[in-house]
């Protein structure tokens, strides 16, 4: 059962900053993801304040060098959307159309943090001792860790942080900008770096006619499954040559993992260049017991949905 | 039918009455643990509730058979798994109902517990279910048919293996739900989201110690069973008792995480099998060794055990046959029956078998089942009468639909087909609790309007039995469809059936409403062109028309202990071909078509039958690729939800092609047997065996996961 709370439905961004600031206030757009939590004693709200009515949230469009995406747009839009397939495609992969109809950019940035021993009912958590994330104070996938490492199970992040977008942030102090991995806190127990009264108004993806991306999600089932591991990967070329190479993995940590890939600038991409982004991502990538699959698979998925992304742009074949 | 298409069905949670009370249960936390006391003053005190109950308030023991009667409605003094119901109140919304609950105090003392059967069975201290005659030991079956010992003695090929099947639950999408409703005079209406009103009336009268005449069971549209809702359950006594005494009626509905705890899903075995074979391939003796993981409490678990080894003497000639079947207590929500019950898991287990002798023999797996196959008009080793047989049919007819011959061994590394054939009873010999009363009847009756009244106790959950009694007394009548109306799953209006279990509603209501017709049709004489004409004519000579049926099974199966269990009336018979492709960088099976052929003796609806052939293979599609109740070691459930317990969505599902074999059988009413159960069991073998064609590794644990199939992948490698 939702518990009860209130519901406000502000009309500008500042009233809905105002609104925010009230003690248990949260935001709430498709609610594909607070409901169930609110709904299990997962996350918590005295009021909601609702993005409905705010207007200037659902603009989609490609402006200058950037892609900008109001934070209320809808996966489903945004998976229509052409301009950057790789983001589209993730968009498309999430869930099922019906939660794509009504869950937005903004709240999948805002994903809550998943994990087999959180996303359950209260009972559950009981009967299992709850954990540093649900009022506990232990961690059930790490033996003795003292902070909590539930996934980052978003399918977006991935794509826009390998991608350098930035997000706008309204705040009671003026807007700012700033690059999309400086919102993810590594902390699984409160993933997010924003404060209560902040809100993400839009994201842009910067447009390089020299960088590709594409997207690969391992999942179970063919739709309503979260990651058990995204694998984003965005290149700039400079003709047959790495300019630079990104890789970022999602439904591992907390946050969006990016690998160390410095050293392969300059470097021809060929056949041989993807072995070796794909031998450092898994030997960067470590998964968890936090999601209900076996990690010794999941880490040997790695490699290959890298190379499964390289083949999907088409440059792994020399 | 149209009304489950549109919405406009009524579900048991669709249904609100005046006054209406909101009942809630509060469930065990531990595995095990002693209840020491239960303080309820805090919730009788909370705004807005109006009665709390405890174990305490339903002492009755109950449960579906009257020999294993060991489950309380709510725990006295001992839980028995996580999840089990300590107490129960109702309030006047949803919101006082979780208050009053939250002010439940329950003071536990929590004692060891065993999750695993071999763990149980080493530690018969740690007493699982405290009505167990032994230990934790729920049944023991050992039945030994022919020279068994001799035949191996004998055989050119021995196989043996040893196979694990998971367990999985039935996952209806309508959660269980029950309102008690009790009037000034204390007479009691419980609705139901059952599959067993009659022996939902027999519970409630027994527990709450309620004369039987004063209950009445109704059971709305149900929005699927698949044997899940085959037993009482805590809700509806618990709704029951609260409506008498909060005197409101009370509506309990579970949350989904409550029906993975009230389960009764599919029991987890390891199974360990041994064929011994002829060179040409001809089956010498088969013989199993099954534990049974039973979960907390018995259920159907007898049956469950015999079902094991019972089932698995046809479709093919075995000349000697011996199991030997234990189920056993753990701390667990208890198992029972599933669609196929008792038999899916050793159907699996012997028909993978049968691929590895074939493969051994290097005989094509088809030909191989094809050398074996009983014929029609048998009686089997474990004395069962076999009468029509159409599964040589349903070998052809896979075989040809799918292309096997251009396909088997054939297809490149990563592709490959898989065959598996099964059997199974179209009703049991035996009503659950012994008495010689008919198991279903039947009435109908007529009237000048030309309409056509149908009562049945029948149980239609989503199978279409009511569908059913309208076709076969629209051509026992010579009438149309449209002018029937179908009453039933309602105690008090219906003549009783015993439920919607073991593919016995087609069998046994279809031959009463035969029966209910027959006496009609004397009195209708040539009804012509003009229908309503002729009831009229009959109704002026002979007074009001009602016809009566019932149905009675004669005493079939062997003469010895268990020999009657998994006697049927007539069997049905099955073959699948499963087609899939194996990605062996990851380990994904994908399963692209299966081709369904079924022996269901005559179709009496042939979408009807289409559709259960397809649900069949859908469903043992998903427990082989998807689907596991598992859980933690402190006995949590592991993923009591939907998002966790992977059910196949659309895209996952293979394309299924029904393939309707008719063999006509005398018991059958006008020759039908059972379709909604059978067609199950060959689609995890056939996959299991496609996965072999494709890249050469046999699974014998299920599921096929992607972390399995790779692991195996690995092993072959090295």
């Amino acid at each position: 059962m939702l518990p009860e709370c209130d519901v406000v439905f502000p009309e500008t961004v500042e009233q809905a900053l105002e609104a925010l600031s009230a003690e248990g206030a949260r935001l709430i757009a498709g609610g594909t993801d607070l409901v169930p939590n609110l709904t299990r004693g997962v996350s918590r709200a005295r009021v909601l304040v609702s993005l409905a009515r705010l207007a200037g949230l659902d603009g989609l469009e490609a402006r200058g060098n950037a892609l900008h995406i109001g934070a209320r747009v809808t996966l489903a839009r945004l998976a229509r959307d052409p301009t950057v397939s790789a983001l589209s495609r993730a968009a498309a992969m999430i869930a099922s159309p019906q939660i794509r109809n009504t869950a937005t950019v903004g709240g999948n940035l805002c994903l809550d943090t998943r994990c087999v021993y959180v996303n359950q009912s209260e009972l559950w958590r009981g009967a299992n001792g709850f954990c540093i994330k649900t009022a506990g104070a232990v961690c059930h996938v790490v033996e003795g860790g003292k902070s909590c490492v539930a996934a980052s199970a978003a399918d977006l992040p991935p794509v826009l942080v390998a991608l350098d977008a930035t997000i706008d942030v309204a705040s009671p102090s003026g807007a700012r900008t700033i690059a999309l991995e400086q919102l993810y806190s590594n902390n699984g127990a409160t993933p997010l770096s924003l404060a209560p009264d902040q809100l993400i108004t839009a994201v842009s993806v910067p447009l390089d006619p020299h960088t590709r991306a594409a997207y690969r999600k391992l999942r179970v089932r063919q739709a309503i499954d979260f990651a058990l591991l995204g694998i984003a990967v965005a290149i700039t070329l400079d003709g047959d040559r790495c300019a630079s190479v990104r890789v970022v993995a999602g439904g591992l940590a907390p946050a969006p993992r990016r690998v160390k890939l410095d050293e392969l600038r300059g470097e021809r991409v060929d056949r041989a260049f993807v072995e070796r982004v794909a031998e450092r991502a898994e030997h960067a990538f470590r998964p968890l017991d936090n999601v209900a699959t076996d990690r010794a698979w999941r880490r040997a998925m790695v490699p290959v949905l890298v190379r499964d992304a390289f083949d999907e742009l088409g440059l792994s074949a020399s | 039918m149209s009304a489950k298409v549109t919405g406009a069905a009524r579900y048991t949670d669709d249904i609100v009455l005046p006054r209406m009370a909101c009942g809630r249960i509060l469930r065990a936390p531990h595995a095990r643990a002693r209840i020491r006391a239960i303080d309820v003053s805090r919730a009788l005190a909370t705004p807005g509730v109006l009665a709390v109950i405890t174990g305490r308030d339903l002492e009755t023991k109950y449960g579906i058979l009257p020999w294993t009667e060991d489950e309380h409605a709510l725990a006295l003094e001992q839980t028995s798994y996580v999840g089990e119901g300590v107490a129960a109140l109702a309030a006047i919304d949803e919101p006082s109902a979780r208050a009053g609950l939250a002010a439940i105090a329950v003071d536990y003392e929590v004692l060891p517990a065993v999750l695993d059967p071999e763990e149980a069975l080493a530690h018969p201290e740690i007493k699982v279910n405290p009505s167990a005659r032994e230990g934790n030991v729920s049944k023991h079956v050992d039945l030994s048919f022919g020279d068994v010992e001799g035949a191996f003695a004998n055989a050119d090929v021995v196989i043996e293996e040893e196979y694990r099947f998971e367990s999985n639950t039935h996952a209806a999408l309508e959660p269980h739900c029950a309102i008690g409703d009790a009037d000034f005079d204390g007479n009691l209406t419980l609705y139901s989201s059952t599959q067993v009103p009659h022996y939902l009336h027999r519970a409630l009268a027994k527990v709450l110690g309620l004369g039987a005449e004063r209950i009445r069971v109704i059971q709305p549209a149900v929005g699927g069973g698949f044997g899940g809702k085959s037993e009482p359950f805590d809700l509806e006594l618990c709704a029951a008792k609260l409506a008498l005494l909060a005197r409101r009626p009370v509506k309990i509905r579970y949350s989904r995480e409550e029906v993975f705890y009230a389960h009764r899903g599919r029991h987890a075995m390891k199974m360990r099998f041994r064929t011994a074979a002829a060179r040409d391939g001809k089956l010498l003796a088969v013989q199993s060794k099954l534990l049974i993981d039973g979960g907390a409490r018995s259920s159907f678990g007898v049956v469950t055990t015999y079902y094991s080894g019972q089932l698995l003497a046809a479709p093919y000639h075995l000349p000697a046959y011996a199991f030997n079947a234990t189920r056993v207590f753990t701390n667990k929500p208890a198992c029972g029956p599933k669609r196929g019950h008792g038999s899916v898991q050793p159907r699996f287990a012997f028909e993978c078998q049968l691929d590895e002798l074939a493969d051994c023999l290097e005989l094509d797996p088809i030909e191989l089942r094809r050398r074996n196959a009983l014929g029609s008009e048998v009686t089997t080793i474990n004395g069962q009468a076999i009468g029509s047989n159409g599964f040589r049919e349903c070998l052809d007819a896979v075989e040809r639909a799918s292309g096997w011959r251009e396909k088997f061994r054939k297809l490149p590394f990563g592709r490959g087909v898989g065959v598996a054939g099964s059997t199974y009873i179209s009703g049991t010999a035996y009503p659950i609790y012994p008495n010689e009363m008919p198991q279903s009847a039947v009435i109908v009756k007529l009237d000048r309007s030309g309409q056509v009244v149908i009562t049945s106790g029948v149980s239609d959950i989503g199978q279409g039995a009511d569908a059913m009694l309208a076709r076969i007394v629209a051509k026992e009548l010579g009438c149309s469809l449209d002018a029937i109306r179908v009453h039933s799953g309602d105690t008090e209006l219906c003549p009783v059936d015993l439920g919607a279990y073991s593919s016995r509603v087609t069998m046994m209501a279809g031959n009463a409403a035969i029966e209910a017709c027959a006496s009609l049709k004397e009195r209708l004489g040539d009804i012509g062109s003009d229908f309503a004409g002729a009831v009229q004519r009959a109704e002026a000579k002979f007074g009001t028309l009602v016809g009566v049926g019932g149905y009675r099974t004669k005493k079939l199966g062997g003469d010895y202990r268990g020999g009657s269990i998994g006697a049927s009336p007539a069997y049905s018979f099955t073959a699948h071909v499963a087609e899939v492709e194996v990605d062996a960088r990851t380990g994904f099976v994908h399963v692209t078509k299966i081709w369904v052929a079924h022996d269901c003796g005559r179709a009496i609806n042939r979408t009807a039958v289409a559709g259960q052939m397809e649900g069949s293979a859908a469903m043992g599609f998903g427990e082989a690729l998807f689907e596991s109740h598992a859980f933690h070691a402190n006995g949590v459930h592991r993923g009591p939800n939907l998002l966790d317990y992977k059910l196949a969505t659309t895209l996952d599902s293979p394309e299924l092609e029904a393939l309707i074999v008719e063999c006509p059988d005398p018991a059958g009413p006008h020759g039908a047997k059972e379709a909604g159960e059978g067609p199950l069991h060959p689609s995890i073998p056939a996959i299991a065996n496609a996965i072999y064609d494709a890249v050469g590794v046999r699974l014998r644990a299920l599921p096929f996961s992607p972390e399995r199939v790779l692991a195996a992948l690995k092993g072959r490698k090295s």
